[in-house]
């Protein structure tokens, strides 16, 4: 799409493009420069204040940190994936006594920002930080998790239910054997795409007091002096960016690989990962 | 309940004070993502590569790590605000600007090629073609995520409560803190007026996708 929005260049638009990009490039070096000087008046680039990266210390506070950002993430994508499916099944139920229920409380769940229900269990429940936060993250990922494969389940061709009924299944049973799997399948970039979400919401349990990494760098910058702020807070902001981007690559990495096994083939990655964006429906082969 | 009628006044306030950051946050996005979106399809190699340089970071960043830097990392380096209503607007708009840009990327992408052949072979240069062309098709197939995102900047606004600004999420916190014993009426307070934003907003989001929907 890009190449077609213009000719390719001859020998003035090249020299025009590459003027731009100087002049591009320099603006951004020109910013950057700004952000390094103004940085480097405040002493962050001194030996001293990234001297403490050597003590064994500052990183076993980063690592468990870590930990706790990462053990509460895999709780909770692990709890919230099966009861995602559930609900899924609740929700396209052909019973509207059960359909509809299940559809008020998933609108409710998604339309409520995360760290208020996480300090809902806090308080409400007297709960630890930890079991908050995983329940808070379960709560929200069940909803999104159950629109990802319901939005899967929809988009499947019309003839793989039909067959399934055909063969004799009864309604649930096509659900279960025949829909489910290939909608997982079909929908795993955006469910892997939704563990980058879970991962960052992770960071959620700074306000509620959970010793996440977050919380790691706010204790450390308390304990060693502000001074020691920058350094920190940069090394845990590239760990959450590194671990998030790898994830974000799986997504695309499973879409690109494509799936023989279903109908379908596999839907794409959401481009912007907010909510679940429903695949194109396309034509049965 | 009564704790809830008692605080209306501070509910309401809150619900202003959200509505406040998510419209001024929202406008600033939707304005710096477009423009990252035509950086993104642009032939100078330098924007491009800003541009994917800057959805990739902000993307794959907690919104907890944006405000935790605007709000506590950037006054110790100088930079102060007067008002943390500021350094939120700063967060949430730099933040919700990286998926507005790829919302629109995709919308762009999703433009037939024709479209573009077609408009390139009148003539119309880069620019005329996608203000002209490309643009207007693509926000188009794009609203419904759109607004899909700026739901989620809503309810993101509520990481604002936690770090110094009194909207709906800092209300209730400091009502729940302040009445102990009917934590639950409160919470489940900011909850209800949470949804009285987000709800009717994803109504709106739904209606919008039959209503533009473009037939291809």
């Amino acid at each position: 799409m890009t190449s077609v929005l213009y000719d390719v260049p001859g020998p003035k638009a090249r020299r025009v493009s590459l003027i731009g990009s100087v002049v591009g490039t320099v603006l951004i070096l020109g910013l950057l420069a700004w952000i390094v000087m103004t940085l480097a008046q405040q002493g962050i680039f001194e030996g001293r204040r990234w001297a403490i990266f050597t003590r064994g210390d500052v990183w076993t506070l980063l690592a468990n940190g870590l930990g706790a950002t990462l053990s509460a993430a895999a709780l909770a994508a692990v709890i919230a994936f099966p009861l995602g499916l559930m609900f899924c099944l609740l929700r396209i139920s052909l019973v509207a006594w059960i359909r509809i229920p299940a559809r008020v409380v998933l609108e409710f769940l998604r339309g409520m920002p995360v760290v208020l229900m996480m300090l809902f269990v806090l308080l409400v429940f007297g709960t630890s930080s930890f079991v908050a936060v995983v329940t808070g993250l379960v709560l929200y990922n069940t909803a999104i998790f159950a629109e990802i494969i319901r939005a899967g389940i929809q988009s499947l061709p019309k003839g793989q239910r039909e067959a399934g009924l055909t063969i004799g299944l009864t309604s649930f049973q096509s659900r279960m054997l025949i829909e489910l799997p290939q909608a997982v399948r079909r929908m795993m970039p955006s469910l892997v795409a939704q563990l980058v979400v879970l991962l960052k919401d992770t960071s959620l349990g700074y306000i509620v007091a959970y010793g996440e990494l977050l919380r790691a760098v706010q204790v450390m910058a308390d304990f060693l002096g502000n001074a020691f702020l920058f350094p920190i807070f940069f090394v845990a902001a590239a760990i959450y960016i590194v671990i998030n981007i790898c994830v974000s690559r799986l997504a695309i990495w499973i879409e690109r690989r494509g799936s023989q096994k279903t109908a379908g083939g596999v839907a794409k990655a959401p481009t912007a990962v907010v909510a679940p964006e429903l695949p194109e429906i396309r034509e049965p082969k | 309940m009564e704790v809830i009628i008692e605080n209306l006044p501070l509910y309401w306030e809150g619900l202003l004070r959200t509505l406040f950051l998510s419209v001024v946050s929202g406008i600033i996005a939707l304005v710096l993502g477009t423009l990252l979106a035509a950086a993104r399809v642009s032939p100078v190699a330098a924007l491009r590569g800003f541009s994917t340089v800057y959805v990739e970071i902000l993307r794959n960043t907690p919104l907890t790590i944006a405000f935790f830097f605007a709000v506590v990392v950037l006054p110790r380096l100088g930079v102060t605000f007067q008002q943390f209503e500021v350094a939120a607007i700063i967060a949430l708009s730099a933040y919700t600007a990286a998926f507005i840009a790829e919302a629109v990327r995709s919308g762009v992408n999703s433009v037939p090629l024709g479209q573009a052949e077609a408009a390139r072979s009148i003539g119309m240069n880069f620019g005329q073609v996608l203000n002209l062309i490309i643009l207007p098709q693509a926000l188009r197939t794009v609203i419904p995520p759109l607004i899909n995102i700026l739901i989620a900047l809503v309810k993101n606004s509520s990481v604002a409560g936690a770090f110094f600004v009194l909207e709906l999420f800092g209300y209730g916190r400091q009502l729940a803190n302040a009445n102990g014993d009917q934590v639950m009426a409160v919470l489940l307070g900011v909850a209800f007026f949470y949804l009285l934003l987000t709800i009717p907003l994803g109504i709106l989001a739904s209606t919008v996708e039959r209503k533009v929907a473009i037939a291809r």
